[in-house]
C-alpha cells in the first residue's frame, strides 16, 4: 500500500532522529572523567570522620612571620604584598587615642621598628587566617558552587570551576580571600588540605616556633585543640555575624577585629 | 589616625590611610560593576514607565510607550556584557546556567535575565508590534520583506479577534512584567544588601533604594531619548507627555531621596561600630561623588528645577530646556549613586580601620573608555531597533486609516 | 518529504497561531537548555554537595613542599634529640631550614638552606616591644655586632655563653621603661625575688611580686625612712585594700595618665 505523505515524512524524520541520538551518545560517552592520580576513595581517608579547626594563642605570637613565609612557599603563592592566605597584624594600643594597626607585607619579614610618638599602653601580634567558618558566607554567595565546605570542615575553592566573579571575596568578613593573579580565580587558605588529609600539619602550624597555632579537630575528645579550648577563654572574630568560625583565639584584646 | 605606609614595595600604598587587610589592596568590583546596575536600572525604569501607559491607562504617555519598550530592550541586550567582561574566567560564564546555587543571588541573574528578556520584554514588543510586522512583511520589498516575515513567526492573522487576543495577552504580559522588572533590578540591590560583611552595603533598604533610583534613571532616560529623537526628526514634542513624565520623575525622585535620607538618618541614629570609618569615607574619599555629584547635582538641583518648571507658569521652550538639563543631571546623579555604592563599599577596610583608593583607568578592561562604550552601544542598538520597528506615533496613525487585506 | 505541504499546515484551530509559534520556540530553547545541561554539567558534581566531587582529589594532590619535622628525624635523629631537650624544642627543623620535602626525596641533590647570617636569628630574637614579655631578645646593633650568632649559640641547643645576669635579656621592654622612670635607681631584685631556677627555666619558676602594701610603704609611707623627694601617701587611707601595683605601674609609676 502506498504510504501517504505524512507517514513518509514521519519515517524520514525518525531516521534522522536516530542518527542524531547515536551521535550524541558517542559524543557523551567520549567525555568520561579521567582517573585521577590521587583518589581519596582509594586512600581510606574518610572525610566524615574529621572536623578541622585551629586555635591561636595571641599571648605566644612573637611576630616572626615564619608562618606567612612558609604558607607562601608551601602553596606557591606570589610574593607580592597583596596576596596572603595568612598574615600577622601588629596592634599598638596607646594610652589615649586610636589604636595603630599595621601588617607590612603581611609580616613576612618581621616588623620594622615603630617610629610613632605615642605613649604605648600595650602592643601585641595577632595572626590572621581564613576562619574556615562552619556557616561560611562565601559559600553562600558563590553562584556556581565553585567554593564549598568539605565534609571535614575545610572551605575549599575548585579552581577549575570558579568563574572569577569575586562575590565570595566581597562576602568574606575577614579579608581572607583574594583573586589569584595568574589563574584569575578566587583563592584562600585551605588549611593545607593536601597535607592534613595525609596526617601532616598545615605549613603555618609546622613552622611556628612558639606553638602559637594549634591545629586539630574540634570534636576529638583528646587533642591539643580540645585542651586549648577547655583551658582558655576563647573568642572568635566577628562573632556577631554568626559565621561560626573554627579558628579560636585566646588572649584577644577588644581592639582585635 | 596615624598615617604610616604599609610597605614601599608598591607606590600605591602611600594612598592608604590607616590599616586595611593585606588582601584588600586590590579592589575587585570596578567600573564595569558600576555600569551594570546602572544599565539594568534604566531597563527596569523604562519598562515600568511603559507599563504605566498599558496597565494603568495613562494615555498621555502614549507617544513614549513604544519608545520606552525599545529603549528597555536596547539596554537589556547590553546588560550582560559588563558582567561577562569583568569575570576572571569569562569562558566559564555559562556555568551559572549549569550549576546555579540556589543560595546565591548572583546565580539568579541568568534565569531572571532570560525570563525578563524572553517572556516579558520580547513578547510584549512582539505582541504590540505584530500587526505592523505583518503589514510590513506584505508591503516592504527586498531583504526587509524577509526580515519581517521571520519576525511574524508565522502568525500572519491580523483579523479583529486575533488583534483582540494580542491586546489581552499584552496586558497579561505587562502585568507579569511589572514584578519581573522589579525582580530584575531588585535582585541587584539584594546582591549588595545581603552581604553582611560590608556595613555600607548590608541594609534592608538596599533593594528598595536600587529600585527607586532605577525608576528615576529610567524615566529620565525616556525623557532624554524622546526629546533627542524628536529634535533629530524635526517633530514637535508632545507637551502633555513631557509634563507627565516630569511629574512622574519628580515623584520618583522625592521617594528615592526620602529613602536615601532615611538610610542616612538611621545610620547616624544607631551609630553602630562602622559609623566612624563610614563618616570618614563620606567626608573624604566620597565627598565629591556623594555630596556634590549624587546629592546636590543629581538630586536637589533636578528636583528643584523640575518643580519650578512643571508647576510654575513659564513658556514651553524654557520648560523643555529645563527638563532636558534636569534629565541629564539625574543621569549623572544616578550613575554617581551606583558608583558610591559599588566603589564606596570597597574603599574602606573590613577592619573598619582604614581607607584605600580606587585607581580609575582610562584604557583597559575596567577603564572609562570601556564604560563609555558600554553606555553608547545601547544607543546604537536603539537606533537600529527604531529603524526596524519604528515607534513613532505618526506611523501608528497611518495604519488605523488604511485598508489591509489579510 | 517532497509531497508534504509546508505552507498550509493547519494546527489546532482553537489555539491562536501566535501561541503555537511561541510555544514551539520556547520548547526548542528549553529543550536545548536541558540537553546542554546533560552534556556540560560535570560528572562528579553533586556527589558530596553542591560542588564538583573531583575537586577534592585535585586539591589533595597538590605537591607538598614542607616535609614536617618528623621526617627529618629519620636521618638526623641525633640533632633532633638534642633539639627536643633544648630551648628550641618548639622550633621545627623547617622553621629555619626552609621547605625540605625535595631534600627528603633526593637528599644528595637538594640541600635545605642553612641560615648562618645574623638577620635570620633576628627574625625572632631582635628586640621588638610587641613580642610577649619573657621572650629572649637582644638589641642587634649592640649585641656583639658583626659576629655570627652561631659563634656563641648552638642553634640546635641554644644556651647562652654565661648564665643570664641581666633581666633585660627577656624583659627589655620593662627595663627600658624603668630606666626613664623615677624607679630607675631600683634594681629588679629589690622588688622581685629571682631564684637560680628562674634564670635557667623561667616558665617553671616565676619571679615573685611584693605581696603587701607595706612593701612599697618602705619608701612611700608617710613615716618611711627614705629620700625627701619620694612622694608620700597615707597607707591607711590611700587605695583601700588594693595592693599598690594593682593600680600603679611600678616600672613607670609617674606615667601621665
Amino acid at each position: 500500500m502506498k504510504k501517504n505523505s505524512f507517514q513518509l515524512y514521519r519515517r524520514d524524520f525518525l531516521k534522522s532522529c536516530y542518527k542524531a541520538l547515536s551521535f550524541a551518545g558517542i559524543f557523551y560517552l567520549s567525555f568520561q572523567p579521567e582517573k585521577l592520580l590521587f583518589s581519596r576513595e582509594n586512600s581510606q581517608y574518610d572525610p566524615t570522620k574529621h572536623w578541622y579547626g585551629m586555635g591561636i594563642d595571641i599571648h605566644k605570637c612573637i611576630g616572626c612571620g615564619r608562618c606567612v613565609d612558609a604558607c607562601k612557599k608551601e602553596n606557591n603563592i606570589s610574593r607580592e604584598p597583596i596576596y596572603f592566605r595568612t598574615w600577622i597584624e601588629r596592634y599598638i594600643v596607646p594610652i589615649e587615642g586610636e589604636t595603630y594597626v599595621d601588617s607590612p607585607n603581611g609580616g613576612i619579614d618581621g616588623f620594622p621598628e615603630f617610629k610613632g610618638d605615642i605613649d604605648i599602653l600595650k602592643t601585641y601580634f595577632v595572626p590572621k587566617i581564613c576562619n574556615q567558618c562552619a556557616k561560611p558566607p562565601c559559600v553562600q554567595v558563590c553562584p556556581v558552587g565553585a567554593t564549598f565546605l568539605s565534609q571535614d570542615g575545610v572551605v575549599l575553592v575548585d579552581e577549575k570551576w570558579c568563574i572569577g566573579c569575586r562575590y565570595c571575596i566581597q562576602a568574606c568578613p575577614y579579608g581572607a580571600r583574594y583573586l589569584h593573579p595568574v589563574k584569575k580565580v578566587a583563592d584562600k587558605c585551605t588549611f593545607c588540605y593536601h597535607r592534613i588529609i595525609k596526617g601532616s600539619l598545615p605549613a603555618c602550624v609546622e613552622v611556628c616556633p612558639t606553638q602559637t597555632r594549634i591545629f586539630g579537630e574540634v570534636g576529638l575528645q583528646s587533642s591539643p585543640l580540645r585542651r586549648f579550648v577547655r583551658f582558655n577563654d576563647i573568642i572568635v572574630m566577628k562573632q556577631y555575624l554568626n559565621t561560626e568560625p573554627k579558628v579560636y583565639y585566646s588572649g584577644a584584646d577588644m581592639e582585635v577585629r | 589616625m596615624l598615617d604610616i605606609s604599609m610597605t614601599n614595595m608598591i607606590p600605591e600604598f602611600q594612598h592608604i590611610t590607616g590599616f586595611i587587610y593585606p588582601n584588600e589592596f586590590e579592589l575587585h568590583w570596578g567600573t564595569l560593576i558600576v555600569v551594570y546596575p546602572y544599565i539594568t536600572g534604566l531597563v527596569a525604569g523604562a519598562f515600568i514607565l511603559a507599563s504605566l501607559e498599558r496597565v494603568f491607562n495613562v494615555k498621555v504617555l502614549q507617544p513614549v510607550y513604544r519608545l520606552s519598550l525599545l529603549a528597555a530592550l536596547a539596554f537589556l541586550l547590553v546588560a550582560p556584557l559588563p558582567l561577562i567582561i569583568h569575570l576572571g574566567r569569562p569562558e566559564r560564564a555559562f556555568e551559572m546556567f549549569l550549576t546555579p546555587s540556589t543560595q546565591s543571588a548572583m546565580a539568579m541573574f541568568g534565569f531572571v535575565y532570560a525570563w525578563y528578556l524572553m517572556v516579558v520584554l520580547l513578547l510584549e514588543i512582539w505582541f504590540d508590534y505584530r500587526k505592523e510586522i505583518v503589514i510590513w512583511s506584505k508591503e516592504k520589498k527586498g531583504l526587509s520583506k524577509y526580515l519581517y516575515k521571520i519576525l511574524t513567526l508565522g502568525a500572519a492573522d491580523i483579523s479583529e479577534p486575533s488583534l483582540n487576543f494580542d491586546e489581552k495577552i499584552g496586558r497579561v504580559i505587562t502585568i507579569i512584567g511589572i514584578p519581573s522588572a522589579f525582580l530584575l533590578h531588585g535582585y541587584v540591590g539584594f546582591i549588595f544588601g545581603a552581604v553582611k560583611a560590608n556595613p555600607w552595603w548590608s541594609s534592608v533598604l538596599m533593594p528598595i533604594v536600587f529600585l527607586f533610583s532605577a525608576m528615576v534613571s529610567g524615566i529620565a532616560l525616556v525623557f532624554l531619548i524622546y526629546m533627542v529623537t524628536s529634535m533629530f526628526r524635526w517633530k514637535e514634542m508632545n507637551m502633555g507627555c513631557l509634563n507627565k513624565l516630569a511629574e512622574l520623575l519628580l515623584y520618583a525622585m522625592i521617594i528615592d531621596f526620602s529613602l536615601e535620607l532615611l538610610d542616612f538618618i538611621h545610620r547616624l541614629y544607631e551609630s553602630e561600630e562602622s559609623i566612624k570609618i563610614l563618616a570618614e569615607l563620606i567626608k573624604g574619599r566620597l565627598f565629591i561623588s556623594l555630596i556634590v555629584s549624587q546629592i546636590i547635582i543629581g538630586s536637589l538641583a533636578p528636583m528643584i528645577t523640575i518643580t519650578w518648571a512643571r508647576f510654575f507658569k513659564i513658556p514651553d521652550e524654557m520648560r523643555r530646556m529645563v527638563y532636558f538639563v534636569a534629565a541629564i543631571l539625574v543621569q549623572i546623579g544616578i550613575f554617581s549613586t551606583r558608583w558610591n555604592v559599588v566603589i564606596g563599599g570597597q574603599l574602606f577596610s573590613k577592619s573598619l580601620r582604614g581607607l584605600t583608593v580606587y585607581k580609575l583607568e582610562l584604557l583597559g578592561i575596567e577603564g572609562l573608555l570601556m564604560a563609555a562604550f558600554l553606555l553608547i552601544l545601547p544607543l546604537v542598538i536603539l537606533y537600529i531597533l527604531c529603524k526596524v520597528l519604528p515607534p513613532w506615533v505618526e506611523n501608528e496613525g497611518e495604519f488605523q486609516t488604511s485598508e489591509i487585506e489579510t | 518529504m517532497k509531497n508534504f505541504d509546508w505552507k498550509n499546515i493547519k494546527f489546532n484551530p482553537k489555539i491562536p497561531r501566535q501561541i503555537i509559534s511561541l510555544a514551539v520556540i520556547f520548547a526548542i530553547v528549553i529543550g536545548a537548555f536541558i540537553i546542554g545541561r546533560i552534556f556540560f554539567v560535570p560528572h562528579s558534581f553533586g556527589k558530596y554537595g553542591h560542588y564538583r566531587g573531583n575537586a577534592l582529589d585535585e586539591i589533595a594532590s597538590q605537591k607538598i613542599n614542607y616535609a614536617g619535622y618528623q621526617v627529618c628525624t629519620n636521618c638526623h635523629s641525633n640533632i633532633y634529640n638534642s633539639l627536643t631537650k633544648s630551648n628550641h624544642k618548639g622550633v621545627s627543623c623547617e622553621t629555619c631550614h626552609g621547605p625540605a620535602a625535595k631534600h627528603t626525596s633526593s637528599p644528595g641533590e637538594y640541600k635545605p638552606i642553612v641560615p648562618r647570617e645574623r638577620e635570620h636569628c633576628q627574625l625572632c630574637h631582635a628586640f621588638n616591644p610587641s613580642r610577649p614579655t619573657g621572650f629572649p631578645q637582644i638589641i642587634a646593633e649592640t649585641h656583639n655586632p658583626g659576629k655570627a650568632c652561631m659563634a656563641c649559640h648552638e642553634p640546635h641547643n641554644p644556651l647562652v655563653p654565661q648564665v643570664i645576669s641581666e633581666c633585660s635579656a627577656c624583659h627589655r621592654t620593662i627595663v627600658n621603661q624603668k630606666r626613664v622612670s623615677h624607679h630607675a635607681s631600683l634594681s629588679c631584685e629589690q622588688c622581685h625575688k629571682v631564684t637560680e631556677k628562674h634564670l635557667t627555666n623561667p616558665k617553671l619558676e616565676k619571679a615573685g611580686k611584693p605581696v603587701e602594701r607595706a612593701f612599697c610603704g618602705q619608701c612611700h609611707a608617710k613615716d618611711a625612712d627614705s629620700l625627701k623627694e619620694i612622694r608620700r601617701i597615707d597607707l591607711s587611707t590611700h587605695g583601700g585594700r588594693y595592693l599598690c601595683w594593682e593600680c600603679h605601674y611600678p616600672h613607670y609609676p609617674e606615667a601621665k595618665r
